[in-house]
């Protein structure tokens, strides 16, 4: 079914041999990085459905974080894609969606954890890595403790809504190569798991390296 | 069932209290398009609070219905959805800020008294600060009595007086809760008409296996064992 979607796509005019940051995450790694006001950050869907779990704060105080409900309530729409605004919970924009090759992503999913994976698999999950670890290991040097974990973009994954209130993680949109690409609109905080799930499609059943590229304004 | 305690929240006022694990707490709207903006910490735990995404992604949901069990970012049931007069609860859009308010013109204690128009988010504030917690304890709450329909592209719409006085809902505690609410309107209401909500805590009464919220799925029954095993 969801092949048939035709999604919106824009395409970036930045090149990556002009990149100040062009890092690759490993499967089930993390990143944190700070992009300064009028910067630009791509993340790469190198090998194709490979769910980037990213949260946003703003720089300078990191209770003023991505709000998912904020930015789905004042864009009036559910997806993500070229042209969202990502507000924060006092509703600043921290970033705009300023070129998307995957046409839609989902911010309702949440993040995979160690304790949910064993609500929604059993408890012979409990031990597997998950992204609610890499958010607080890689958050930690910025003061992003567990108060401070709102709920997440997914990067490249997709979470379909349905006029009667239903929701389910459905097979990605994605492709090798897809990428994202967002503008921050004041010195923004990037806190990035590459989401090690094994449990479901949102990774396409195997977790794969993403690409990171920065660029200043 | 007579009540514990009965309180009435007027509309546009906020509230917090501490629910004993077990007992019930029942919500009812006494005025048409009443909404209530609900937060839900585990009492026992410094950091432990509702997370709508893992809620309705392990139940299928893109709304608040019985028998849904609400859930932690620690995978533990702080309650569940026993009964309501309607079948959906907005949880998707989050509380109204300042800036929704200032769109109904100005207002200040000083000129209308106990009548100015304060945000969800100012109220929610000021419950949590009086619980030595702030804003980084906010998380996406359900808007009691309230529906955003979802379109099919995923557009969203609020539906104006969802709920009628007399609507109601009713939560079991799975483990001691901090409960902090507003009754402001939805930040996607076009008009200041707030209304007033009735809570009313009832004693409960123990569940079974044959429990509808156990029996709903299996991820509702793990969550609901994950808060046996929250002390251990």
């Amino acid at each position: 079914m969801t092949a048939t979607l035709t999604l919106p796509t824009v395409e970036s005019a930045l090149r990556a041999e002009d990149a100040v940051l062009d890092v690759t995450v490993a499967a089930g790694d993390g990143f944190l990085g700070r992009v300064p006001a009028g910067g630009s950050f791509r993340i790469v869907d190198l090998h194709g459905n490979q769910a980037a779990d990213t949260l946003f704060y703003d720089a300078d105080d990191v209770t003023n974080r991505y709000s998912a409900m904020d930015t789905i309530r004042e864009q009036r729409a559910a997806y993500l894609t070229a042209g969202s605004r990502l507000l924060s919970q006092d509703g600043d924009p921290l970033v705009t969606i300023t070129a998307d090759t995957c046409g839609r992503h989902d911010t309702l999913g949440g993040a995979c954890a160690q304790e949910s994976n064993v609500v929604r698999y059993g408890m012979h999950t409990r031990h597997q890595h998950a992204c609610r670890e890499t958010f607080l290991r890689y958050g930690a040097p910025a003061g992003i403790g567990a108060r401070e974990l709102g709920h997440n973009v997914n990067f490249f994954m997709n979470v379909p809504l349905t006029p009667d209130g239903g929701l389910s993680f459905a097979d990605g949109l994605s492709a090798p190569g897809r990428y994202v690409e967002v503008r921050a609109e004041r010195d923004v905080l990037v806190l990035i798991s590459n989401c090690p799930q094994l449990n479901n499609p949102c990774n396409g059943w195997d977790p794969t390296p993403i690409r990171l590229l920065g660029w200043t304004a | 069932m007579t009540a514990l305690l009965e309180h009435d929240v007027p509309g546009g006022a906020h509230w917090s209290l501490l629910l004993r694990a077990g007992r019930v707490l029942r919500l009812t709207a006494l005025d048409d398009g009443a909404v209530c903006s609900t937060l839900l910490f585990a009492a026992g735990d410094p950091v432990d609070r509702l997370n709508v995404p893992d809620t309705l992604k392990a139940q299928m949901s893109a709304r608040i219905r019985p028998p849904m069990v609400l859930m932690s970012d620690r995978g533990a049931a702080l309650a569940s959805v026993t009964g309501s007069s309607l079948d959906w609860h907005d949880c998707l859009t989050g509380h109204s800020l300042d800036g929704h308010v200032a769109e109904f013109g100005p207002t200040s204690y000083g000129t209308d008294r106990n009548d100015w128009r304060r945000s969800a988010r100012s109220g929610l504030l000021s419950e949590l600060r009086k619980h030595g917690r702030g804003p980084a304890d906010l998380h996406a709450c359900v808007n009691f009595f309230a529906k955003v329909a979802i379109g099919a592209d995923g557009d969203l719409a609020h539906v104006p007086d969802h709920a009628r006085a007399g609507d109601w809902v009713s939560l079991r505690a799975e483990q001691d809760l901090l409960v902090v609410l507003s009754t402001a309107p939805h930040p996607m209401s076009t008009a200041w008409a707030p209304g007033a909500v009735r809570a009313e805590v009832e004693a409960g009464a123990p569940y079974g296996p044959d429990d509808p919220s156990v029996t709903f799925r299996p991820e509702s029954a793990r969550a609901l064992a994950n808060a046996q095993a929250v002390l251990a």
